[in-house]
């Protein structure tokens, strides 16, 4: 490509750490919009409102007992976390920052694939290894029940996640990102507008459950099954366990800004403001992901968890109907229609 | 749970987040407490007179289900009275750490000498200093043993961290 394999490397490697010092500062902005939905503050005692909690949290992380159970596979046990956040990092390296040279003259992204779609949810998809190999390898009951659950919760949302990537990419026609965002699935005839609408609405659901988030988190519920997978995990690899999922949920936003709601480009309006503004990169993806970050926490103030057997039945027998019938309708539209 | 359902739980979230929180960030602002609230004790005394109001008869002690207070009586000095009956308690010593706070001692006292205020900031260091004599709970003495030291060693007043309303048992009892 034209960017050196320099460049290519510093932008991964920037990329990485952006990702994770937001990790960092997303856990105080979550503990403070939950406190504030519970009609409480969240922390604001270490720090000026709490903006040294995340250091004092990865402190605590750092120094506490590392624990490694008598029987647990010692190898396994170390890997699995590594494997969750490795993935975790990767799958967001195909999204697309902004348009084509934007970033001081570099490309805002780190690699153009043009299997990108396909490669993040396959990245994703390898995510599910460090869970349940973590639940097995710590050889306890309540870990390797929660990991199994997590496991066949994530491969079941999986098909609603993929049937309501379909519509996109039929309407689109290609797997590149930056070719699905600089489309505009929503410019093209107002008579796929419904099935675009309930493929949103699909696509979201199943990320939440994809990421292990309340309403779907009974893989790692703290009120029931211990910590679920993550029971016998302490210090700096439950540290990466944590990073994992909220890596996961930047990069499901992320995602589902790209798809669906434009990804990089600003408003055409704000051109018309503040001239070549909806070119810029970055700013308006980061908005977009604060919208459905938001949306997660919201989410899990709110709504109480579904138990195993509801989440699956609410996957298989609801959840794929619907985004099936979704994807015939926008595959109906494009064959009759347009 | 249909989706209006769901969408009008979300509703209410979101409105709580636009509300004022209940917290009451403690140290910097005063928690407020109920009159009724059940504190450390004090030790009144008639407010005509001025001699205390505990004739040493014990019945506190005997009530307590803690077994947290220890009385001794001794005998009035008819020229210089302690208290208005024949009897003084020349020892009154509570356990702060065996009492419950359940104010039975309260209900129990014949002369309403022995009340429960409203100061709960009691604690402390060292088991000992948990003992509270005589002079730690008269009527007067503000704060716990520790605030006071801490005022002492400062040379500023007792702060107290709550308000509370006003009781009609507390009489001479002023924060």
């Amino acid at each position: 490509m034209a960017e050196s394999l320099l460049t290519v490397f510093l932008k991964a490697l920037l990329l990485a750490v952006a990702l994770l010092g937001a990790f960092a500062y997303m856990t105080l902005i979550e503990r403070r919009i939950l406190g504030r939905m519970q009609h409480r503050i969240g922390p604001n005692r270490t720090g000026p409102f709490g903006l040294l909690q995340p250091i004092a949290d990865a402190l605590k992380s750092i120094f506490k007992q590392d624990i490694m159970p008598a029987r647990a596979d010692k190898f396994v046990f170390i890997l699995a976390p590594a494997i969750s956040i490795t993935f975790a990092l990767a799958a967001f390296g195909a999204i697309p920052g902004g348009p084509a040279g934007s970033l001081f003259g570099f490309d805002p992204w780190v690699v153009d694939l043009d299997i990108g779609l396909l490669y993040i949810l396959a990245a994703t998809s390898m995510g599910v290894y460090g869970i349940f190999l973590g639940g097995w390898a710590a050889n306890s009951k309540y870990a390797l029940l929660g990991s199994l659950r997590s496991a066949a919760q994530i491969i079941s949302y999986e098909l609603g996640l993929g049937l309501s990537v379909l519509t996109i990419v039929m309407i689109a026609g290609t797997l590149n990102l930056r070719e699905i965002v600089e489309f505009g699935v929503w410019s093209v005839s107002p008579w796929l507008w419904p099935g675009l609408v309930v493929a949103f609405a699909t696509f979201w659901i199943s990320g939440v459950a994809e990421v292990n988030r309340t309403p779907f988190d009974l893989p790692e519920a703290e009120q029931e099954i211990v910590a679920g997978y993550l029971t016998e995990f302490s210090s700096i690899k439950w540290a990466l366990y944590q990073m994992a999922e909220y890596v996961n949920m930047f990069t499901a936003a992320a995602f589902i800004s790209t798809l669906f709601l434009g990804g990089y480009k600003g408003p055409a309006f704000m051109n018309a403001i503040i001239p070549g503004s909806a070119d810029w990169p970055i700013v308006w993806l980061v908005a977009k992901m604060a919208i459905f970050m938001f949306i997660f926490i919201w989410l899990r103030a709110t709504l109480p968890r579904l138990r195993y057997d509801q989440l699956m039945r609410f996957g298989w027998l609801y959840l794929f109907e619907v985004a099936l019938g979704a994807t015939l309708l926008t595959g109906a539209v494009i064959a009759f229609v347009l | 749970m249909s989706v209006l359902d769901i969408a009008k739980g979300m509703g209410v979230t979101l409105g709580h987040l636009f509300k004022k929180p209940m917290t009451v960030q403690y140290p910097e602002q005063k928690a407020p407490v109920q009159a009724r609230f059940r504190g450390r004790h004090h030790l009144l005394r008639h407010p005509d007179t001025g001699l205390e109001k505990c004739i040493g008869c014990s019945l506190c002690a005997a009530a307590c289900p803690a077994y947290a207070i220890y009385v001794e009586a001794a005998e009035n000095d008819p020229a210089n009275p302690t208290s208005a009956g024949e009897r003084y308690a020349s020892i009154y010593e509570i356990n702060m750490l065996r009492c419950i706070f359940c104010g039975m001692c309260e209900e129990a006292c014949p002369t309403g000498a022995v009340v429960l205020g409203h100061e709960f900031e009691l604690a402390d260091f060292r088991y000992q200093d948990f003992v509270y004599g005589k002079e730690d709970m008269l009527v007067g003495v503000k704060g716990a043993k520790w605030q006071r030291r801490e005022a002492a060693a400062k040379g500023k007043d007792v702060e107290l961290g709550f308000t509370a309303p006003p009781r009609p048992e507390l009489e001479g009892v002023d924060y």
